[in-house]
């Protein structure tokens, strides 16, 4: 059958882009670009072009993922490539756009294509050629910044919904489970198990009901690809989940969404009343007969809901606790009935496999990893963001290149992937391709893609305890080894960040931890202890340093501190003496030589004399 | 189809969907366990029974874990060992080692589990803990200390997926996690209902019997099985007892109809039994006081007494009142002496003032007079419709089923009550009749499913007969005129009509709220009619069925302690049965029936009735028109009691004979879904009390009618011989589940669901039944409709429950339930006193305000002597059961002024 260009009758291109203007101004007001202060940039940018008179379609745009480069505003003139302007600030935008508008674009972040023409263009770099972005091969995340996400119309111009119009019109669903399959795509929120297969279980369970769930209850402290996927491009989500459905047989769905993430609910239940105004979702699914409807819920923003059953338990109003699988959702999930879900990110590449085939999909990955993956760098860290790259890509790539490595003067220690049940890898795993079974080798998870890299300034010992307080907070309760385990871990966690660990702590750390891994319920057991394990096989020598020599050698754990030393420096100022609040500091020498003296047996260690003295003459003695 | 799997080198078979544990447990290999409980559903919490299936980076729980072909299971490797040590560590780092004094020491599933694991104390990491949480005392039945929990789960799931009561739940997550009661609240404001579930299946002393707190050590306890002495579920206990004493009591979790559950009566109302106040030794009246006597001399007393009066005003003038809390052999032997000994028919009991309308109505109908179908059926009911039952408090442990229905299978409840009681909270529909308007109620439902369509026509074709002047009297009943009557809107009735139509397996449910009316007959009539029209008899999970209230007036009624019937109902008129009891007794026997319950004080109070012998039952708290009866009886030339204490029946007889308490002797009880179960003796009864079969056999044998009988079995061989229905029911039969009658011969099953291919009559028969007012409405004198019933810690007329510490404590006194509308005119807050009129009597009592009672009605419990309901209650009878209409009178209430 000929298909039409794009799935649904829509205006055209430059209608839906420009309006009745020359302009299109695109900010990132994604949550990342309104907390680094989009929002008054973009009533300004209004502001501005109303005085001057120019008819633009200023537009509220997601997130090109380049975090540390927000507030982003990019200039499109008809017929021309776009201008990015980055760290936009409400007081500078009357200058950006004097100076565009004259056909200035200096000091512009980045340009999607050289005219030739326009001032200052020749030292502004092409956006594909920054090191952020030139590494990185986009699908799930490729319209995220570069659409609007709340006009379907936009979407449907980039091709949306074609691959749910090929698959309802064209395929049998078991034909779409198998260019799925083909496809190898495997579920993004962690696990990494067969998206395909995942979706013949459920097709070939029984029922008289089935129900499709996207898991977009993103909780890992340092991950937020799903939200900006689905805050930039609810509807490629949507399609995907659609998809997913129809595979499957399921008539009814939910999309679980962490309620601490808002304006992800609220785009989605933009799209999903668009979509169901063109048909697109509710009875007749492009008049193919499937009928199919979704819910948005928001969760009660436990860690755990993120757990495939305790979200299912979440939905049907209960206490969120994981059940044990088998029986797995595919068989018996929501209210007992086949269920399938499905991470953001796993849905957010289904339109893509569908719409241009398996193929395209997996020319890029590992042998046993296909397609691309988005990751979120944070930390120390020049450039953080999210980035999407073929998976098999190493770490050293994700975080030196991409990244640009650790802030200047500072190490690179190591890096946590996964999230708070990741594992924490040093510098000897660089070079370590960022697939499934490559960082589940090396001890630690891709989880939900979160990379958080640590310095020389960072305490690998504490590191582990702050991931390990985050799980023992967010275990469920319901089975003990999770439960208690986790919180006797971060026990003796505590009491080594404090000097009062044993050596043998070693060893029960250990222990525990094999058997929390070995015996929990769930997954968040099943990984919590691995920050823990790896930070004791590769950072040993800092657990010695604790514990044998009450040492913190990172600075970090305060309670080792032992205590502070004036060096000559001092100008008897006596600012240091005011501010201590617990009088450890006194004034000694005379007149014309005063010196300030820090009796260590009184002092706190809060650090208040460091920060107060004028002269940086107050140092940490570790 | 089955599985193949090794399981520690064995190979091993199961089913598909059998798990692991289940499948080493057939075979006999053992894994320690700690949150599975074989009657919940497994929750994989605890992780201890975790095995190696050969996977690196797991172990997996066998209680979840479902077996499949070719799965190699390692139960105890060292891997396995480790694993299980330190997850039971874990549990110790987070509990005290408090064994020397925690109630469950001996018992305790956390103990055991680190002995079998061999774990030393000193070798333990971290050390065993008290966390410092509140102990909550504050229910006198349980105790939850917190710091004992292991979170192993239980008892949520008990309370929750089991009894259905939501009550308890968690708080917090992870270490905080903490089982709470109702919001955090302290459990007796929790809305708990004490059943005790929580305490049974809990694996350590977190939930403990507080009665039962420092009385004895689990392994000083000896353990036997009997049947539940309240209500008629027939729940099967294992009492614990020590020293002659009942001091747990834990539900039977093989009971064939409790699966384990019990109500908080069977559960932790016992303490009567070892009460001073028992009864020990005859009482012979002197003066106004009573004397103590021998047997020998009471019981001559007794048998002269009868004699005289028998010679000197014939036989008619003695009567005797059987029990309903007596066994079957008793209520046996009891109506033989009255019948064969005494020389006439006048024996009733209780039943009379319950269901005797169940049995005349459904006898019409269908030939016999029992629940048609069993209690665990009712789980399998795609809709259950209750009327006149206040199950959650009368019957708690059907109510469970019930719930069950609803809540595990989807079927619909609909509950057709004045009252506003638990069930309601589960039900789709709630019909809120006014009183006694039944029968029109009833027949606006069949008018609804008549002019949908929705009868099923080839049951009343094939099945029924008289349907056609059935359905023109149903015709009449329109919903527009239903509503005018029942004040239920004509909406509501439509749909809970089409409900029962549609549906498949529909159960009909009622109690006291149909038959204590004068119409009581023709509301039971109605519901018969009402099942028959829908094809929902003879069917599993269907049926019309009542509920007894006592947990043996089904076989105090089989064993034909009624006035009309010898045992198995064969009616005494006819000539044939009673040439077969007078072959069998070898006496002549009378051939009129006899008085009945309210007839014998009517001719008492005539001065007719000279002599009564009353065995465990109270009058003079049951019956209506209490001041009535209390002349009645001070009428008669003698009275014999014979009870477990000085009831206030007791109190105004000649002689008073001690009897031994179901805990005492050796018996059975038949329970309202016609299983007839053993009762076993505990232990020996108090003082010098004797067992009732016993006291009656030496009074029949002085009176010149000798009774000889090895033991209660011996009994039961003689009824079996006599008793059609019972026929094939001997002790050796009975087992632990007992037998459902019909049981005919030694052979038969017994038998879950009667009528399966034709009614007991023959055909079911339709009866035209007409509305008819109850006999006292509401004036303006007595404005507001009293109606009386139980309530869930009480039993009957008090004599046990008010003497359980526990019970009593949760609810000592008579509450006056009044809607708050009404209380709000009468100028009555909650906690009043409030004094209750009406034409026969008056009482005083505290005021309850509560949406549960109607407006302009009251409700009155009748358990208490001190503010009798049935002085107030009217004895007007339903012609054909003559049951008194206890459940509708008019009365007034006031604000008492002190």
């Amino acid at each position: 059958m000929e298909m039409n260009e794009y799935a649904i009758e829509v205006p055209s291109e430059d209608s839906v882009l420009f309006g009745d203007g020359d302009l299109r101004v695109n900010v990132g007001m994604s949550t990342c670009g309104l907390a680094a202060g989009a929002g008054p940039v973009y009533s300004e940018i209004k502001n501005q072009l109303a005085l001057r008179g120019v008819k633009a379609k200023v537009v509220n745009v997601g997130c090109i993922g380049a975090c540390y480069a927000e507030p982003l505003v990019e200039f499109i003139a008809r017929g021309q490539p776009g201008v990015i302007f980055s760290g936009v600030t409400e007081g500078g935008v009357e200058e950006i756009i004097e100076r565009y508008l004259s056909g200035d674009v200096s000091g512009a972040f980045a340009v999607r294509g050289k005219t030739g023409s326009l001032k200052g263009e020749e030292d502004v770099p092409l956006l594909d050629e920054l090191d952020f972005f030139k590494h990185q091969t986009r699908d799930a995340i490729e319209n995220c910044g570069v659409i609007d996400p709340e006009s379907i119309e936009e979407y449907v111009l980039k091709g949306g919904y074609l691959g749910l119009r090929r698959a309802v019109t064209e395929m049998t669903p078991e034909q779409v489970i198998e260019t799925v399959s083909e496809a190898g795509l495997r579920g993004r929120g962690g696990a990494g198990f067969p998206t395909g297969l995942k979706w013949r279980f459920t097709r070939q369970a029984q029922g008289d009901k089935k129900y499709a769930i996207c898991n977009a209850d993103e909780g890992d402290p340092g991950a937020f690809m799903n939200r900006l996927n689905a805050e930039g491009d609810p509807h490629r989500v949507l399609e995907g989940l659609i998809i997913a459905a129809y595979a499957v047989g399921a008539d009814e769905g939910y999309v679980f969404v962490r309620a601490e993430k808002p304006l992800m609910a609220s785009r989605l239940e933009t799209a999903v009343k668009q979509a169901r105004a063109y048909g697109i979702l509710g009875d007749d699914v492009f008049g193919s007969g499937f009928s199919f409807d979704v819910n948005i819920m928001l969760s009660a923003g436990a860690f755990v809901c993120g757990e495939e059953t305790a979200l299912m338990a979440a939905i049907e109003g209960k206490r969120a606790t994981p059940r044990p699988r088998p029986p797995f959702p595919a068989t018996k999930g929501l209210w007992g009935k086949p269920t399938v879900i499905n991470n953001v990110e796993t849905l957010a590449h289904v339109p893509t496999i569908l719409r241009k085939g398996p193929e395209e999909f997996s020319k890029v990955g590992s042998e046993r990893s296909k397609g691309t993956k988005v990751f979120c760098l944070t930390g120390a860290i020049k450039r953080t963001g999210a980035a999407e790259v073929p998976l098999g890509t190493s770490i050293r790539r994700l975080v030196f290149e991409i990244g640009g490595g650790p802030l200047e003067g500072r190490t690179f220690k190591a890096v946590q992937t996964g999230g708070p049940s990741g594992g924490c890898l040093s510098a000897e795993h660089l070079d370590l391709p960022l697939d499934y079974e490559s960082l589940q080798s090396a001890g630690s998870i891709m989880g939900s893609g979160g990379i958080v890299v640590v310095d020389n300034t960072t305490c690998t010992v504490d590191l582990a305890r702050y991931f390990l307080s985050f799980t023992t907070a967010e275990s469920c309760g319901k089975c003990t080894p999770c439960r208690v385990g986790l919180k006797r871990m971060s026990e003796i966690l505590i009491r080594i960040t404090r000097g009062e660990g044993r050596l043998e702590d070693i060893g029960t750390l250990e222990r525990l931890s094999k058997t929390i891994l070995d015996t929990s319920l769930c997954a968040l057991g099943r990984s919590a202890p691995n920050p823990v394990l790896t930070t004791i096989k590769y950072f040993m020598e800092e657990y010695l340093a604790h514990i044998r020599d009450k040492r913190c050698p990172a600075g970090v754990c305060s309670a080792l501190l032992k205590g502070y030393k004036v060096t000559d420096d001092c100008m008897g100022c006596g600012v240091c003496e005011r501010e201590c609040p617990n009088g450890a500091i006194t004034m000694t020498g005379t007149e014309d030589r005063r010196r300030a003296v820090i009796n260590n047996s009184v002092c706190a260690r809060c650090g208040i004399c460091v920060e107060a003295c004028p002269f940086q003459a107050i140092e940490e003695v570790w | 189809m089955s599985v193949e799997l090794t399981i520690d080198g064995r190979k091993v078979r199961g089913d598909p969907g059998q798990t692991v544990l289940e499948v080493a447990e057939a075979n006999g290999i053992h894994i320690p366990t700690l949150c599975h409980h074989p009657l919940l559903p497994a929750s994989g919490a605890c992780r201890v029974c975790v095995v190696d299936i050969g996977r690196k980076d797991r172990l997996e729980a066998s209680c979840t874990l479902p077996i499949s072909d070719g799965m190699n299971v390692e139960t105890g490797n060292e891997r396995v060992r480790e694993a299980r040590r330190t997850v039971v560590e874990l549990i110790l780092s987070a509990h005290p080692a408090d064994c020397m004094t925690c109630e469950q020491n001996g018992r305790c599933e956390l103990q055991d589990l680190a002995y079998e694991l061999g774990i030393e104390m000193e070798e333990l990491t971290f050390e065993p803990k008290r966390l410092g949480r509140r102990v909550d005392d504050s229910s006198p039945a349980i105790t939850y200390d917190p710091d004992l929990c292991i979170l192993c789960g239980r008892c949520v799931a008990a309370c929750n997926e089991i009894r259905n009561h939501g009550i308890l739940n968690y708080r917090d997550r992870g270490y905080d996690t903490v089982v709470i009661a109702g919001l955090g609240e302290f459990i007796v404001d929790s809305g708990c209902v004490s059943c005790g579930e929580c305490v049974q299946v809990c694996p350590t002393g977190a939930l403990s019997e507080k009665p039962s707190r420092f009385k004895g050590r689990w392994w000083e306890l000896e353990k036997k099985t009997t049947t539940c002495p309240f209500c008629g579920v027939g729940c099967t206990l294992e009492v614990y007892t020590k020293d002659g004493e009942i001091v747990k009591v834990r539900g039977a979790e093989d009971g064939v109809e409790n699966m384990g559950s019990l109500c908080v009566k069977g559960r932790f109302g016992y303490d009567w039994v070892n009460s001073p106040e028992r009864l020990t030794t005859p009482l012979i009246r002197r003066g106004d006081g009573f004397e103590a006597a021998t047997w020998d001399k009471a019981l001559s007393h007794v048998a002269s007494k009868f004699k005289e009066i028998r010679e000197k005003h014939g036989e008619d003038a003695l009567a005797g009142l059987a029990s309903a809390k007596c066994t079957n052999e008793e209520n046996y032997l009891f109506q033989k002496f009255v019948r064969a000994c005494l020389g006439n028919n006048n024996v009733d009991h209780c039943a009379r003032l319950c269901h005797a309308p169940t049995v005349a109505g459904l006898v019409k109908a269908f030939g016999s007079g029992a629940m048609t179908n069993s209690i665990l059926e009712l789980t399998g009911s795609d809709l259950i419709f209750v009327t006149g039952s206040n199950t959650t408090e009368n019957h708690p442990v059907i109510a469970k089923y019930m719930r069950q229905a609803v809540v595990d299978h989807g079927a619909t409840l609909i509950v057709a009550d004045p009252r506003k009681i638990g069930l309601v909270d589960h039900a789709e529909i709630w019909l809120r009749q006014r009183g006694g308007t039944d029968v029109a109620l009833l027949n606006g439902l069949m008018n609804v499913i008549l002019r949908e369509g929705l009868q099923d026509t080839e049951f009343i074709e094939e099945r029924c007969e008289n349907f056609q002047e059935f359905r023109e009297t149903v015709e009449k009943y329109t919903p527009e005129r239903v509503e005018e009557i029942t004040g239920v809107p004509s909406r509501d009735l439509e749909e809970a009509a089409v409900a029962i139509g549609e549906a498949d397996r529909a159960s009909f449910v009622f109690s006291m709220g149909i038959t204590q009316h004068t119409t009581g007959t023709d509301n039971v009539i109605s519901v018969a009619n009402l099942a028959m029209l829908t094809g929902n008899v003879g069917r599993e999970s269907t049926g019309v069925n009542p509920l007894r209230g006592q947990n043996n007036v089904q076989g105090a009624c089989d064993l034909g302690a009624l006035p009309n019937v010898y045992p198995g109902y064969q009616s005494v008129d006819d000539e044939q049965i009673r040439s077969k009891f007078t072959e069998a007794w070898g006496v002549d026997l009378s051939v009129e029936p006899g008085l009945t319950v309210v007839e014998m004080m009517d001719a008492a109070y005539e001065g007719r009735l000279k002599g009564l012998y009353v065995m465990g039952e109270n009058p003079m708290l049951s019956d209506p028109d209490l001041n009535h009866v209390e002349e009645a009886l001070g009428n008669l030339e003698f009275l014999v009691v014979q009870d477990i204490f000085m009831s206030e029946t007791a109190e105004l007889a000649d002689v008073v004979l001690p009897a031994a308490s179901f805990a005492e002797k050796d018996g059975t009880f038949t329970n309202t879904g016609r299983r007839v179960q053993r009762v076993n003796k505990l232990f020996e009864p108090v003082g010098e009390a004797k067992a009732d079969w016993e006291i009656i056999c030496e009074l029949a044998t002085r009176m010149g009618y000798p009774m000889r009988y090895e033991s209660p079995a011996e009994v039961m061989d003689e009824m079996a011989g006599v008793t059609p229905i019972y026929g094939g029911v001997s002790y050796d039969r009975l087992g632990r589940e007992g037998l459902q009658w019909p049981c005919t011969d030694a052979t038969h099953p017994g038998t879950r669901f009667l009528h399966a291919e034709r009614f007991t009559r023959g055909k079911g028969m339709f009866h035209a039944v007409e509305y008819r007012p109850p006999a006292e409405e509401p004036d303006d004198e007595y404005p507001l409709m009293l109606t009386t019933g139980r309530v869930l810690e009480h039993f009957h007329t008090g004599t046990m429950t008010r003497r359980s510490e526990v019970l009593d404590a949760l609810r000592g006194e008579c509450l006056v339930e009044i809607n708050p509308g009404d209380a709000s005119r009468l100028g009555v807050e909650d906690g009043d006193k409030v004094r209750v009129r009406s034409r026969r009597g008056l009482i005083e009592a505290k005021a309850r305000v509560t949406e549960k009672s109607a407006p302009g009605s009251v409700f009155i419990p009748f358990h208490f002597a001190e503010a009798a309901a049935n002085r107030l209650t009217n004895a007007a009878l339903d012609p054909f059961s003559k049951i008194p209409e206890y459940k509708v009178c008019a009365v007034a209430v006031e604000k008492t002024r002190d």
